[in-house]
């Protein structure tokens, strides 16, 4: 910065120039083409057998009746650091367009130069609400390529982790969603059970978020002595606990007014939009990974997807919310199941060996050296895995060219993908309705942006 | 978990491939990206297929069928060039400007086709493989600080 006392005189200007995103931001309709403001106004609908309303496009509308808005990227209600630019006229929100990338760190680009030991590191810090789910959706990727088996335990103990990551992800969107709405309670409900959670995150991989606790070939540690009652007190406290939130928001009425009927969205629109996850879900499709394309054990334990009717912002409440319950059910069916044996993989190419080892064999120490400073090939070829995020199919497209690091990787950010429904959600709705629809996509901006 | 198909359409094929693989009940487009093969330019592939420096990557997902499609289009070298499927899966919006701005991918009848994470004014496609990695010099005990 140079000069203060100029800058200040030409402040208002240099703030607009600063802030410019060109032609990735929302255009005054001057300068918007009919088919563009149809498409906008439609939002990104406009198939063939989903044509716009001609009647519904305002064409006639200047832009002295309209007033273009921005809102973030450091709005408190953003979730991060989303940019949303609202066409309004009054109170009705008219076209919306969000502006993203500012959270954009080059993580696939990042991915490429780490090794694959190394990447579960990188990824999990995409979607810091649930770490789990990112590095298992990247393991295995890496996994089906190197065509390793996994013990038994670890599979199920990376079942169990990722189902205690969707409640405490959960928990968050309850704790987020209640703040945007003005019910602090619930924000400080939210986030008093998710510490429950993280604190045993914390005693089981020694971090509270962004573990690498799965990796390639199982998992980083053992559970710790001791975790049966741990997750039975976390199982119980948080399924009592969701009848809690159920009495404290479901029938309130400033709630409710918020929530029901609100920027609802037909199966038809979902799909189309690639919308996947509790908004997919709540429109009455039936599409779950963990019960459609069953990954780790999932086929084995008993659980109901739960759908909505009406794909509105209650639906979509009202999913998180049972999805809670089903999980803790799957959670204590872990605890009931959990199998003996290893926690990872006993492949020494892909598993380092354990400290111990390392004094007394030659073979060990080897191995250790060569995973860490080189880390384990692994064969050419490209893979997608998908696992069931808790904000929808989280895939990963992996490629590799036989070397220790990938030679693409790149991950199917659900938020990133869903964020496309905004604009349909917030079409004809109230600017103070736009909070709700926001939290009820639930986007993770660090996915998001990647 | 049953094994994806995949399909090599040249360019010109690629539409109307997704469009049949649409009537099909592949009702949802799950995930598009690019790839740079810059340093695998003669990868093996299907007989018959030329592979290019490019590679568009597009997921189908049937939901009725709970079946995986994937579709490997060679792109181009200099100037890598497909078809927008936005008028088949408004979904791919995103996504193609994602490729478009990470990898200089461009996609014909696109409606919006501009940047979406680099800033506007950003030269270059960061993902592609000639383009510089940032470093950070390691700076160790005794070498002399930043100041």
């Amino acid at each position: 910065m140079s000069d203060p006392t100029v800058r200040v005189a030409e402040r208002v200007e240099l703030l607009a120039a600063e802030t410019d995103e060109g032609l990735q931001g929302l255009q005054p309709r001057s300068a918007t083409s009919t088919d563009e403001l149809g498409r906008e106004v439609g939002a990104v609908l406009r198939m063939s057998d989903l044509t716009l309303d001609p009647n519904d496009v305002d064409y006639e509308r200047h832009d002295d009746e309209t007033m273009i808005i921005n809102m973030g990227p450091a709005h408190p209600s953003t979730h991060g650091v989303l940019r949303l630019m609202i066409e309004l006229d009054g109170e009705y929100v008219l076209r919306t367009k969000p502006v993203i990338g500012y959270l954009h760190t080059g993580m696939e680009k990042t991915g490429e130069v780490l090794s694959y030991i190394q990447g579960a590191t990188n990824v999990t810090r995409m979607d810091y609400l649930s770490p789990i789910g990112n590095e298992l959706g990247y393991s295995l990727a890496v996994e089906k390529l190197l065509a390793i088996e996994i013990p038994e335990r670890a599979t199920w103990i990376r079942m169990m982790m990722a189902e205690l990551n969707r409640l405490s992800s959960h928990l968050v969107w309850i704790a987020t969603n209640g703040m945007d709405l003005g019910s602090t309670s619930a924000m400080i409900y939210g986030f008093r059970e998710r510490e429950l959670i993280l604190a045993f995150f914390e005693k089981t991989a020694g971090l509270r978020m962004n573990l690498n606790y799965v990796r390639p070939g199982g998992v980083a540690a053992d559970l710790p002595d001791g975790w049966e009652d741990d997750i039975l007190v976390i199982c119980d406290t948080v399924y009592e606990r969701t009848f809690e939130y159920d009495e404290l928001l479901t029938g309130q009425p400033i709630f409710r007014g918020r929530m029901v009927g609100v920027a609802p969205i037909t199966a038809e629109e979902a799909l189309a939009l690639s919308a996947t996850g509790p908004l997919l879900r709540s429109t009455g499709v039936p599409w779950d990974l963990r019960r459609a394309m069953p990954y780790l054990a999932y086929d084995q334990v008993d659980f109901d997807v739960i759908v909505g009717t009406y794909g509105d912002n209650f639906d979509r409440y009202a999913i998180r919310l049972n999805e809670m319950r089903e999980s803790i059910r799957i959670i204590r069916q872990c605890l009931e199941r959990m199998p003996s044996g290893d926690y990872r993989s006993q492949d020494p190419k892909v598993t380092p060996p354990p400290r111990a080892r390392i004094d007394e064999s030659m073979e060990a120490l080897i191995h250790h050296f060569k995973l860490f400073t080189e880390g384990f090939m692994v064969p050419p070829g490209e893979v997608y895995s998908a696992i069931e995020s808790p904000r929808g199919e989280l895939g990963c497209y992996l490629v590799a060219d036989g070397g220790a690091k990938p030679y693409r990787l790149h991950v199917r950010g659900p938020s990133f993908v869903n964020l496309q429904s905004l604009p349909l959600l917030m079409r004809g709705g109230l600017l103070s309705d736009a909070i709700a629809v926001i939290s009820s996509i639930d986007p993770v901006l660090g996915e998001v942006d990647r | 978990m049953a094994s994806d198909l995949g399909c090599f359409p040249s360019t010109g094929d690629y539409f109307e491939l997704v469009r049949s693989f649409k009537a099909d009940h592949f009702e949802m487009c799950v995930d598009l990206c690019a790839v740079d093969y810059l340093e695998h330019l003669s990868r093996p592939l299907p007989e018959g297929i030329t592979p290019t420096r490019f590679e568009v990557v597009v997921n189908l997902l049937s939901l009725s069928k709970r079946q995986r499609v994937r579709i490997r289009v060679q792109a181009g070298d200099d100037e890598p060039r497909v078809a927008s499927l936005f008028s088949l899966y408004p979904g791919t919006e995103a996504m193609e400007r994602e490729a478009f701005d990470l990898m200089g991918v461009l996609f014909d009848g696109h409606p919006d086709l501009t940047r979406i994470l680099m800033p506007e004014d950003w030269e270059g496609h960061p993902l592609r493989k000639d383009y510089a990695v940032g470093k950070i010099p390691v700076q160790f005990k005794e070498a002399p600080g930043p100041r």
